[in-house]
């Protein structure tokens, strides 16, 4: 005699070792997405860089490899840190609420000293290098200085402030930073008690 | 020993019988029969109609001068940049093979963008062709993948921005989108990882997908015919063997005919490598004759001149994450076409006054936002890649729109010449 077959206990049977195949699967899966992470190697590479910045002078920049990324020491002049706010109405986040940066940072110079500020020299676009441009007037007519993204025409102010109606959505991030010395500024690293 | 009045064989014969022991273990002679001696193609192809197999042609090409680049190169950010310029001038015929490469990649895309057009301006993509046109699509969408992540290879300046900032887009996705970013790069910047990788998605995970992808596409259209220019179906008029009236067989007509295509193709290939090789900085751009900086970028970035339609409307768009969106859009439209159109005559020989505006539109936007994305953006130019986005997608908007009630021309009964 032929047994009928029984369908529903047929179907639980492949339902059963449908799922258990999707979870093995989804296990066997883990280790291959998660080998595109960071290595062990490039999340140690974070370690602080110390820059002399004796010999920079008033409206220079300096540009420092940190995490393989440019970051900026620029020399801000007495006269641009006085008008630093005068085109805040054109600001897309004058305050700094939405940055990526430290909270000492969180004025309108956007760093420890008013005159030096240090920023990631990455455009919050799409990861260029802006280029900086302190003179005025050049790069739009009323220009007071700041810094220009040549991919996609980002503008930002002397202190890393995103401009209105640019691609750009943040302002430019501002990394952890100290002083050790008048002269001598670690990155990557800040004080405790600023944090 | 042999019986003397036994004969030999001749060469003939043996030829008849390995095929027979090849067909009973095989089916040779049946596949051979089915997509090539008894493939029976509209026998109205044109100009036109040379691409599909031209595509084969190159990425042949690509293929083959592929493998021996990759004996030569390094794939090291230390070492990346200086095996080219080994490959380039120490290693014999290396200058050959590499400008066949990077030529190639160019070559690529014109004869890609050849086949799609034919296919819009034919109604290729329509019932029951719909399945053709999306594996189509997909093929579209690795080979950009492909290529986007070969120009990463050589480590020069423009590879390393370029890179950065189309990775950069991933980071536009809310919430998830930096984590994403890292992911695929595989550091917190472009670096060495990202071009290991980069090089073992370029040479061994897409080409495999893209021949996998070739082959189904090749599958598709065998089950459903191809197209012609007149966009009518030539099974529905058989003679009295059942086979198609206006066909004739792939092989020996159209082999032949594809053939000489390649051979034309090639001899204007040959002209661009020996000649003009960087396509005067569109094929290889002048930034990425230095190598990779990570601390500078280039004055003015663009891509490779096949993404600049994608990359207009990129920067056409002053928000990051629309701006993206827009980008992506712009390919996904593409893949929805045969849903979009919603006219029952396939060719543009028939069609009415609005499929042919649309077209011509769109082929114009397109050409536009190319140009425009090879440009430094100024105020100017931005304005006017925003007037060809709108226009680009005003095509599948107005195709939608106007399609059921275009004004057609009655469709022969056989196909013209």
């Amino acid at each position: 005699m032929i047994e009928p077959v029984n369908k529903a206990r047929r179907q639980f049977l492949v339902g059963a070792t449908g799922v258990v195949g999707a979870v093995g699967a989804t296990c066997v899966a883990v280790p291959f997405v998660s080998s595109w992470q960071p290595s062990e190697k490039a999340q140690a590479a974070g370690a602080p860089v110390d820059v002399d910045i004796s010999a920079l002078s008033v409206g220079q920049m300096l540009t420092v490899e940190w995490r393989g990324k440019p970051v900026w020491i620029v020399r801000r002049s007495a006269e641009s840190l006085a008008k630093i706010d005068a085109q805040a109405t054109e600001l897309r986040d004058p305050a700094s609420e939405k940055s990526t940066q430290p909270t000492f940072a969180k004025n309108a110079h956007r760093s420890l000293k008013p005159e030096y500020l240090v920023a990631v020299g990455v455009c919050t676009h799409l990861g260029c290098a802006p280029l900086y441009k302190p003179n005025e007037g050049t790069v739009t007519p009323d220009w007071q200085g700041g810094f220009f993204c040549p991919c996609h025409g980002s503008r930002f102010d002397l202190s890393g402030r995103v401009f209105k109606s640019v691609p750009a959505p943040t302002n430019l991030e501002v990394p952890p930073y100290r002083f050790l010395s008048d002269t001598m500024i670690r990155i990557g690293e800040q004080d405790k008690e600023t944090a | 020993m042999s019986t003397p009045n036994k004969k030999p064989h001749s060469s003939q014969n043996t030829g008849v019988d390995l095929l027979a022991w090849i067909d009973e273990r095989f089916p040779l002679t049946q596949v051979w029969n089915e997509h090539v001696a008894q493939y029976y193609a509209p026998k109205n192809f044109n100009f036109y109609y040379f691409f599909g197999a031209l595509a084969l042609l190159v990425l042949v090409n690509q293929l083959i001068t592929g493998i021996w680049l990759t004996m030569s190169y390094k794939p090291d950010a230390a070492h990346a940049f200086d095996s080219i310029e080994y490959i380039m001038r120490d290693v014999d015929w290396g200058w050959l093979i590499r400008y066949m490469h990077s030529t190639g990649a160019s070559a690529f895309f014109i004869v890609i963008y050849f086949h799609m057009f034919r296919g819009l301006m034919y109604g290729s993509y329509q019932k029951p062709r719909e399945l053709v046109w999306l594996i189509g699509m997909m093929l579209f969408l690795v080979l950009m993948a492909e290529a986007f992540m070969g120009y990463l290879l050589p480590w020069g300046q423009m590879s390393y921005w370029g890179a950065q900032v189309i990775i950069s887009l991933f980071g536009a996705v809310p919430i998830v989108g930096d984590q994403m970013a890292t992911w695929i790069r595989g550091d917190f910047v472009i670096s060495d990882a990202t071009l290991n990788r980069f090089f073992a998605l370029h040479v061994i995970a897409l080409p495999l997908v893209l021949v996998v992808l070739v082959y189904l596409h090749i599958v598709a259209l065998h089950k459903v015919g191809s197209n012609n220019p007149d966009g009518i179906d030539i099974k529905k008029n058989k003679n009295h063997l059942g086979l198609p009236k206006d066909g004739i067989p792939f092989h020996p007509y159209y082999s032949v005919k594809d053939m000489m295509g390649a051979a034309g193709f090639m001899f204007f290939f040959a002209l661009v490598i020996f000649y003009w090789p960087e396509g005067g900085g569109f094929f290889l751009e002048a930034p990425n004759f230095e190598p990779a900086n990570p601390m500078k970028t280039p004055e003015h970035i663009a891509p490779v001149w096949y993404f600049t339609p994608f990359y207009a409307i990129l920067r056409a768009v002053p928000d990051k994450l629309l701006g993206v969106m827009a980008m992506g859009m712009a390919i996904m439209f593409l893949f929805v076409l045969p849903w979009l159109d919603r006219c029952k005559v396939r060719s543009i020989r028939y069609r009415g006054w609005q499929f042919k505006a649309n077209l011509t539109m769109f082929v114009v936007s397109f050409m536009a936002l190319g140009y425009l994305g090879t440009q430094a953006p100024t105020a100017g130019l931005t304005m006017l890649a925003q007037f060809f986005t709108f226009t680009y997608f005003s095509y599948f908007v107005l195709m939608w729109l106007t399609s059921p009630m275009e004004k057609t021309k009655p469709l022969p009964e056989r196909v013209t010449e």
